[in-house]
């Protein structure tokens, strides 16, 4: 499986996503510039975190009309798995690929430690892995990270079963502890926690390596087994 | 000093004009004779800034000589942006501390900002990528005044913003509180980078003919004449000099940065140097003096950000995220090209010249034309005079006296709660510690630790130095600060490879003052030739007064050290019940400026403790034998508070155990004095016999399951405390202290 990690400018952790990939996971993996205009040769798409355009204006409000964005519609469309996280998150809310919006932490400050998660979906093509309510140490590190959606929407979100991840012990104040949605469509996940920060023991913790293992079980048996 | 039209030459001699940019008269005169005339208004700014002590060390030169600067292992000492030590493998780390003291006292979110963005600077201006950031920050009492802690919360801010926005994680640093620090805070960023030996570079305009390239932000009015206010006191007028307070944008600075590590890789690349202090004027002038070329420059060519600069402003404006590049003549526009693709500008500005000097053009005429060595290399050196304070032989007259104490648990649980000791977690959760995911010790350790990807290898890093103890005996103090940084980085599993150090001080013009720079030089010097571990680097602050009160002296040590193989790391946390716990190190009875003398008389006073460097040397040499032995289950070094606080701390990650130790002697001085050169280690029952053979250590109690420490004297239980008592008065102090006034 070929995985792209987009990099914007101001991306911070494209290194961390793919590293994840490459040395942990071990499948294949580029560095895609945002000014890029094709992302026909990947089967799956990585937007990382850090602080594109600096976060001006909003987290993620100018990153989302570099031209890759059009791509990554495109993909999003063609069910490519597409995985945003912190800052691709807050991209992928502003491209509208998910619903909702990003404020800033409770705390008004920046936050980084390792979270306790729920897994409250394990029937994704990210979550697969996991055991469905299983507890997963994964860190977050950012300053907006306060989920938000109106009532309807939530309402749709929990209809859907589109709440894949929620906090044990919210970090930032976001609505009913959310943590990671995913589209109703089931291929575009974003989540505020860092599972590209949690797949090395040796620092820390791996449990972030079941997400990508899942999307790579779940791409192999679409294309593989049956081709 | 932004004035609309600028000063005739003759109204900088007549009215003095050259004493508000921080010449002296003797200096002004000094610059007539070596240009054989009088200098016009921006010649004038050109050497005011160059001929600051912070960008001539006029004052601290004579001291630095002191400290020894080579090794086998240093491939660059001080003199260039940042220090480099060898690591092996054609690798090499790059390191360098720097204050920016003065901003942050006047505008502490911008000053901390653009501190760490200025030492990210030298680093990748090295050609070495930044994989680390740490700090240390110095803060009046928390609970005295409402300035204080806006001050502490905006410069924690301010680190924050720019240190995670940049992707470089704040791996780890140390905060103290006293009141020397008021209304001079201290902030203190290091950086640490990593490189492979042949991509050096070096600050050098080589090449008559070859191109001088500005790249980066664009410049403005900000920061003009920053050097200059760094070497002065604060006054209660201090707040006019804001302007000269730069504002950051890490942002810019990210693309810089990956745009200047590109450019590394380009054979077109001659030199390259951050625009730091004093900008424009420095980078030029210290690039071409160190090659022994010139530089012209066309001042209209520079990228401005506003309209009309003159050519003083826009040499002295210190506006951030700024590099002055040497290029290769004829190849200009795969610079340009390899700018563009980071959305960054790189305009040709100048030449290199052969002639020694700095000339600048604006408007078609010559507006500057002197000497480059006269600038970076002539500053006049003073020998400042230097007198032992009264009260140091005061203070040196004094017995040592151990204090009274009747409740031991009330006196740990409050030691817990002072906010030198207490958990800083407030602080570092709000520093992305874990991104570019290399760093395996988190903040909150002796030393964080950071592996370097695809070998076996790992960084150490820290800061250390505990001003209290340089106050009272600035020689000792001095000493103890390399040693307590050295003694961090062994506790990690590394060896110490060398420091960087930033001495921050009062006015030097104070004889008293002077002195305790000297001394503590002296420490720090003996500490270093005895450790094996070089200065290769650092920054002096001086004139770190407010309203003619210094503060306590405090040169702050920067370590790194190397872990050879990821298997040595070592934590400071009890791993597993069952395991033997030790005392390495002799116990005396010595309070001078303890936490626990702070606690008990608000104040400190007598004698530091004591250090024999060689004893420090060989119980640091046994404890990393045993480590790299793989005998070692954790190790904690035993520094504020003492046993008992050491005991606790390593009581806080995993809360199942507890511990029960026996102490003897005085029962204060056992738990809580300050006695240098001691370690705590656990050992595990089947590792007894092979540990107790590579160090010389006393058992003094075993790790249980019981969440809770038991202190025994002579069978009697003298402490008993569950570890979440404990846990809870070192966790909450710094959130409290907070809260509850504001």
């Amino acid at each position: 499986m070929k995985f792209a990690v987009i990099v914007f400018p101001g991306s911070n952790c494209d290194v961390d996503m793919y590293h994840a990939i490459k040395d942990e996971l071990g499948e294949q993996v580029e560095y895609v510039w945002h000014d890029t205009e094709s992302l026909d040769e990947f089967d799956g798409i990585l937007l990382p975190g850090g602080f594109s355009y600096g976060d001006y204006l909003r987290t993620g409000a100018i990153a989302r009309f570099s031209k890759v964005m059009q791509a990554v519609v495109k993909a999003a469309e063609a069910g490519k798995p597409i995985l945003g996280v912190c800052n691709g998150f807050q991209i992928l809310l502003e491209a509208g690929l998910l619903p909702g919006a990003m404020r800033r932490n409770e705390s008004l400050s920046f936050i980084c430690k390792p979270v306790e998660l729920k897994v409250e979906n394990n029937q994704t093509i990210f979550s697969t892995a996991y055991s469905l309510g299983e507890t997963i140490s994964i860190p977050v590190a950012h300053g907006e990270g306060n989920y938000y959606c109106d009532e309807e929407t939530l309402a749709a979100l929990k209809e859907n079963n589109q709440i894949v991840f929620t906090y044990q012990d919210n970090p930032n104040g976001s609505l009913e502890d959310i943590a990671g949605i995913i589209n109703e469509k089931g291929n575009v996940l974003g989540m505020m926690p860092h599972p590209e920060r949690a797949v090395d023991e040796l620092l820390g913790g791996a449990d972030g390596l079941k997400l990508f293992q899942s999307i790579v079980r779940s791409w192999r048996e679409a294309n593989v087994v049956k081709a | 000093m932004l004035l609309k039209h600028e000063p005739s030459t003759e109204q900088v001699k007549t009215e003095k004009l050259y004493q508000q940019m921080g010449l002296s008269d003797e200096e002004f005169t000094l610059v007539e004779n070596i240009l054989g005339r009088t200098p016009n208004y921006t010649e004038t700014g050109l050497f005011s800034v160059m001929w600051s002590e912070h960008c001539s060390y006029k004052n601290s030169k004579p001291v630095l000589k002191k400290f020894p600067i080579t090794g086998e292992k240093v491939l660059q000492g001080p003199g260039e942006g940042a220090g480099i030590v060898d690591i092996g493998d054609e690798q090499a780390v790059v390191f360098k501390i720097e204050s920016h003291n003065h901003p942050s006292a006047i505008e502490p979110y911008q000053g901390a900002a653009t501190g760490v963005g200025g030492i990210i600077r030298d680093i990748f201006s090295m050609g070495a990528r930044p994989i680390a950031l740490l700090n240390s920050l110095r803060f009046g009492e928390l609970d005295e005044s409402a300035r204080v802690r806006y001050l502490f919360k905006e410069v924690v801010a301010g680190i924050a913003g720019y240190g995670n926005c940049i992707g470089i994680p704040t791996v780890g640093g140390e905060i103290q509180f006293d009141a020397s620090y008021d209304g001079n805070p201290l902030v203190n960023a290091m950086c640490v980078g990593l490189i492979d030996h042949k991509d050096i570079k070096k600050g050098l305009a080589q090449g008559v003919g070859n191109t001088v390239m500005y790249v980066g932000a664009k410049t403005g009015r900000d920061g003009i004449h920053g050097a200059t206010f760094a070497s002065e006191e604060l006054t209660d007028q201090s707040d006019e000099n804001r302007p000269a307070v730069q504002v950051g944008d890490p942002f810019m600075e990210k693309l810089l940065l990956e745009a200047c590590l590109e450019l590394i890789q380009s054979d077109a690349l001659v030199g390259i140097q951050d625009m730091g202090a004093a900008g424009l004027t420095s980078s030029s002038a210290e690039m071409a003096s160190k090659a022994g070329m010139g530089i012209e420059m066309n001042l209209d060519l520079v990228p401005q950000r506003e309209t009309g600069m003159t050519a003083y402003e826009m040499m002295l404006s210190e506006s951030q995220e700024r590099m002055l590049i040497v290029v290769t003549k004829g190849r200009e526009q795969e610079i340009k090209d390899l700018f563009t693709k980071y959305d960054l500008e790189a305009v040709a500005i100048g030449t290199v010249t052969d002639d020694k000097k700095l000339r600048l053009l604006q408007h078609g005429e010559v507006v500057a034309d002197v000497p480059v060595d006269a600038l970076a290399e002539d500053a006049p050196v003073y020998h400042k005079p230097s007198k032992v304070p009264a009260y140091y032989e005061e203070f040196q007259a004094m017995e040592q006296e151990i204090p009274q104490v009747s409740d031991l648990k009330e006196t740990l649980l409050q030691l817990l709660s002072q906010p030198t000791i207490a958990s800083k977690e407030w602080v570092y959760n709000q520093y992305d510690y874990m991104v570019r995911t290399n760093t395996v010790v988190s903040p909150g350790s002796d030393a964080a630790v950071v592996r370097i990807r695809g070998t076996r290898k790992a960084l150490a890093m820290t800061t250390d130095c505990n001003s209290r103890y340089v106050y009272l005996d600035p020689e000792v103090g001095g000493k103890i600060a390399v040693a307590e940084a050295a003694r961090n980085i062994v506790c990690s599993g590394a060896e110490p490879l060398a420091i960087t150090d930033n001495l921050n001080f009062g006015n030097p013009e104070k004889p008293e003052v002077f002195w305790q720079i000297e001394k503590s030089a002296d420490g720090i010097s003996e500490a270093c030739r005895v450790l094996g571990t070089p200065v290769i680097g650092g920054n002096v602050s001086l004139y770190n007064e407010t309203n003619g009160t210094a503060i306590y002296p405090t040169p702050v040590i920067g370590m790194v050290g190397l872990v050879t193989d990821l298997n040595h790391i070592t934590t400071q946390n009890f791993k597993n019940n069952g395991d033997l716990i030790y005392l390495v190190g002799e116990t005396k009875d010595e309070f001078g400026g303890s936490e626990l003398q702070k606690l008990i008389h608000g104040k400190v006073f007598g004698k530091a403790p004591e250090l024999n460097i060689d004893v420090e040397k060989t119980n640091q040499d046994h404890v990393l034998t045993a480590i790299r032995a793989g005998v070692v289950q954790s190790a904690h070094d035993l520094s504020e508070g003492g046993l008992g606080v050491a005991v606790a701390e390593s009581l806080f990650t995993n809360e199942q155990l507890g511990a029960e130790i026996s102490i003897e002697g005085n029962l204060v001085s056992a738990l809580f004095s300050e006695t240098q050169s001691r370690f705590l280690l656990t050992v595990k029952k089947e590792h007894q016999t092979e540990f107790e053979s590579l160090v010389a250590a006393k058992l003094i109690g075993e790790v249980n399951n019981t969440a809770a420490l038991k202190v025994k004297a002579e069978n009697n239980t003298v402490l008993e405390a569950s570890v979440n008592q404990l846990k809870d008065a070192w966790k909450g102090a710094i959130p409290c202290l907070l809260k509850s006034r504001d």
